[in-house]
């Protein structure tokens, strides 16, 4: 650290510790930070905690359980932001190993959020000594937490001279924070950005330090607001550093194991992306085109679920734009590669507008919510949008779910130019989106509005506007008070379920099952559709535990899995990660026991949201947009289908009906099929009809805690 | 650049190579860590799996550990390099090696040492303007 830069932030709290090594994946301590009185401890990590709740979001729910009161809400100084990545993350051997879960009280839906990143902070967290980061209480001041693996010192610095726009940080990071090249490459910052401050969706970056660009870059921990949480505590940064990083840090069991099924998915990738997925290439936009042509990529509002214009912002589209040749994994060793960039994009908006950036995406998720779903499909806003998103700190699934909302509701006339400030909210006006965000970015206007979210934004239109509840409620694509990200499920009655009947809220990292639904029939009945939601659910919430990436295990697949009995869960895969497992931890472990491990973690998510006062059945109702047509023009767009089902599954005529009687029709059969799918989910996951944990579920799983029976007992 | 050349018409299979290479490099005798591999062809020509430089790994490494050094020979920094085996796995000829007891992979630097010891004469480094076509990667039958 430079003098000027240590003279500019007086140290507030020192902390001096003894790095621990991580052996067989941990290093059996926990970093607890404290902002309001500027206090550390290092808590140790029980071979209790390792047995039952592995780590990363296991670890990041038991430490949050144990530090909030049954009132705390997501301003309240005891909430607390819990960062850890898990047993394999940071191993460098097989793809996808450095994913971070961030765990925290989240000021969207006032339950436990979730939300997984790449970056670097998370392996080298724990190459600093940390299992996991905990941190509590609120900085009178902005300061920033600076962890340096290096020299075992811990500190809370005013932060004066600290950016707050995460791209600034990032800069600030290499050019101040690091004195040499070897600082960059092992040192990463998490932050948020302006935007944070002024909304409820506030994201997280967590940057790496790209060495052939000589430049910082981040993935974000997008949803629930966590940047929100971050911002609230008088956060600038968290600052971590290590010594240089090497292959076996982790100190695994059997490193042999690890590496035989690494190289083999090397080579796999090696032979089968470019064929497959061409994720190397493209990232997750190739998802563009298929949504589009199976009529499930959102569009107005997933109104739709394509348009004719998604050609312009399909894969092709950023394959020309990504810089190609580049090994843009977000942790070593990551050969599939998604994390795509566009060099040298020139703004053409807001406040650093006419510098050139580098724009880290778009991904899927990001073309698609600020893309087709609001209209929009120029490249250059998406661009745009995206960057501005993640510098200022917002998660931009929350912004284009939300902006799409606002445009119907502006379409629709319950917003005009005089509610929202003189923005026309218009289908496809790039330019008022961009407005919009940077209102977030700056805390003004319309944009303070918004910055609230889809469910709050709810209530002031018919509150203070007069505009239609129940319509809001129908066409507010919200669930326990998240935003959907970018899935049109209408014709998926499990996918619905995949997004409604999920802790955290409407995320399809717990389940994503409209192919196997929808286009395949693979899951016809009821239990089988339940049996999917166990079952995927539990898989994902895996990854979360251990420091993987969901993407490495479906995105590229064997080609010979289309033989296999279940060729959704792509069992080659599986029976790597049971390898990586057992080699990292030493553990002996089934493909079974994963999914123990995850039934958990996954209850205990539940209780805690109960004993939030919420997670219970009334909590998992979706909006009726994602179960079918709310409006006349959505139903005579896709007649054909709906009459067809109306004839064939409901069993009415539809000939002498009108428009309106067919969707009613349509309507009840609909939310009647969905009330079934709950009492099947929930019986499969061992809850109540009412969606509890049941006693005996718990015992099976061995964590029939006292602290988890006082909450669910009143329920039973 | 300078690399290895082989030839199948004169090699008798005897491994005297694997076995140079190894202890040059490791100080122990054992294919597995040899960064030349010889296959016996059965009633076909036998063949050899070594690296023909031709820096494909180079763009693959996340960290920059893989560069042409002096005279085209690709090296790996043994200082930069995390052990991902990325470069293992996306070898065209599947000549970049790995081995558990090592944290780094391994590589034919065409040091020539296998060559002076090749009893036969079926070994050889040569100067080439361009990487020689990769070698077909080897298949066990």
């Amino acid at each position: 650290m430079s003098e000027r830069a240590d003279a500019a932030r007086p140290i507030l709290g020192e902390f001096s510790y003894e790095p621990a090594a991580a052996q067989k994946g941990y290093t059996g301590q926990t970093l607890y930070v404290n902002l309001s009185n500027n206090t550390f401890e290092s808590k140790a990590v029980t071979e209790e905690m390792k047995e039952k709740f592995v780590g990363g979001r296991g670890f990041g729910l038991w430490y949050l359980w144990h530090g909030v009161e049954d009132e705390t809400r997501w301003d309240d100084p005891e909430n607390e932001i819990v960062i850890s990545s898990g047993p394999c993350g940071g191993i460098t051997q097989y793809p996808g190993s450095g994913k971070s879960l961030v765990v925290s009280i989240s000021p969207l839906t006032d339950v436990v959020i979730d939300s997984n990143v790449g970056g670097h902070f998370g392996p080298l967290l724990k190459f600093a000594g940390w299992d996991a980061l905990e941190i509590q209480g609120k900085a009178e001041k902005d300061v920033i937490v600076f962890i340096d693996g290096t020299t075992g010192r811990v500190t809370i610095e005013e932060a004066p001279d600290v950016p707050i726009d995460s791209h600034k940080v990032g800069h600030w990071l290499i050019n101040e924070m690091a004195e040499t090249e070897e600082d960059r490459r092992y040192m990463s910052a998490v932050s948020a950005g302006s935007g944070a401050d002024h909304s409820r969706f506030g994201c997280l970056n967590f940057s790496f330090y790209d060495r052939r660009r000589e430049e910082p870059r981040f993935k974000q921990a997008g949803r629930g607001g966590i940047g929100t949480v971050f911002r609230d505590k008088g956060i600038k940064a968290l600052v971590v550093k290590t010594d240089p990083v090497r292959g076996d840090l982790n100190h695994p069991a059997e490193p042999d194991r690890i590496s035989k099924v690494g190289v083999q998915m090397h080579r796999e990738i090696h032979e089968y992306d470019d064929v497959q997925c061409r994720m190397r290439h493209r990232g997750t936009t190739y998802l563009v085109q298929i949504m589009n042509d199976y009529d499930l990529l959102p569009t107005h509002n997933f109104r739709y679920g394509c348009h004719p214009d998604a050609p312009k912002i399909n894969g092709d589209v950023w394959e020309g734009k990504f810089t190609q040749g580049i090994p843009d994994g977000c942790w070593y060793g990551c050969t599939l590669s998604c994390s795509h960039a566009v060099d040298g994009y020139e703004l053409r908006t807001g406040p650093y507008r006419g510098q050139k950036v580098i724009v880290d995406g778009p991904e899927y998720e990001t073309v698609a919510g600020c893309g087709s779903n609001c209209g929009i499909f120029e490249p250059w806003a998406i661009m745009e949008i995206n960057f501005y998103c993640d510098t200022y700190g917002l998660d931009t699934i929350s912004f284009g779910t939300g902006t799409a909302f606002v445009m119907e509701c502006y379409e629709s006339g319950l917003l005009d130019k005089e509610k929202t400030g003189g923005l026309e909210l218009t289908w496809g006006n790039a330019e008022a989106a961009l407005e919009l965000l940077h209102q977030v970015g700056r805390g003004e206007g319309f944009g303070l509005i918004f910055g609230q979210g889809i469910r709050r934004m709810k209530d002031i239109f018919a509150e203070k506007f007069g505009a239609d509840r129940e319509f809001l409620e129908d066409i507010g694509m919200e669930a326990k008070g998240l935003e959907y990200s970018e899935y049109v499920t209408k014709e998926s009655l499990a996918q619905q379920g995949g997004y409604g009947l999920s802790n955290k809220g409407p995320q399809h990292d717990e389940a994503w099952l409209i192919f196997m639904d929808q286009v395949n029939n693979q899951i016809p009945t009821f239990e089988d559709k339940a049996e999917a939601l166990h079952y995927f659910p539990m898989w994902r919430t895996w990854f979360g535990l251990c420091g993987f990436c969901k993407v490495v295990w479906n995105d590229v697949t064997p080609p010979d899995n289309d033989m296999t009995e279940e060729p959704a869960k792509v069992p080659e895969h599986v029976q790597n990660y049971v390898e990586v497992f057992s080699g990292v931890t030493g553990r002996k472990v089934t493909k079974e026991d994963l999914i123990k491990q995850s039934e958990r973690v996954y209850q205990l998510q539940r209780i805690f949201n109960i004993r939030l006062g919420h997670g219970l059945r009334d909590h998992d109702a979706v909006p009726y947009r994602s179960q079918g047509p709310v409006t006349v023009e959505e139903y005579e767009s896709r007649a054909e289908r709906y009459d067809e089902q109306l004839e064939e599954e409901v069993g009415v005529d539809p000939t002498a009906m009108s428009t309106e009687e067919k969707m009613a029709a349509l309507r009840a059969y609909r939310e009647d099929q969905y009330e079934k799918l709950i009492d099947a989910v929930y019986k499969r996951r061992g809850w109540t009809k009412n969606g509890v944990p049941k006693r005996e579920t718990l015992e099976k799983l061995d964590i029939a805690y006292p602290e988890f029976l006082r909450v669910i007992e009143p329920h039973l | 650049m300078r690399v290895l050349s082989y030839d199948p018409e004169l090699c008798i299979t005897c491994r005297t190579c694997e076995d140079t290479c190894s202890q040059t490099f490791f100080r122990e005798v054992t294919a597995e860590k040899s960064k030349i591999r010889i296959h016996d062809g059965g009633d076909d020509l036998p063949s050899a799996s070594f690296c023909n430089q031709c820096g494909e790994c180079i763009d693959i490494c996340p960290t920059q550990a893989l560069s042409r050094g002096r005279r085209g020979v690709v090296r790996v920094s043994r200082e930069l390099c995390v052990g991902c085996f990325a470069c293992v796995g996306f070898c065209p000829s599947q000549v970049m090696f790995w081995h558990v007891d090592e944290p780094v992979p391994f590589k034919c630097i065409s040091c020539g040492v296998c060559a002076s010891e090749c009893p036969e004469g079926a070994l050889e480094v040569v100067e080439v303007e361009e990487a020689p076509a990769p070698v077909e990667p080897y298949k066990s039958v």
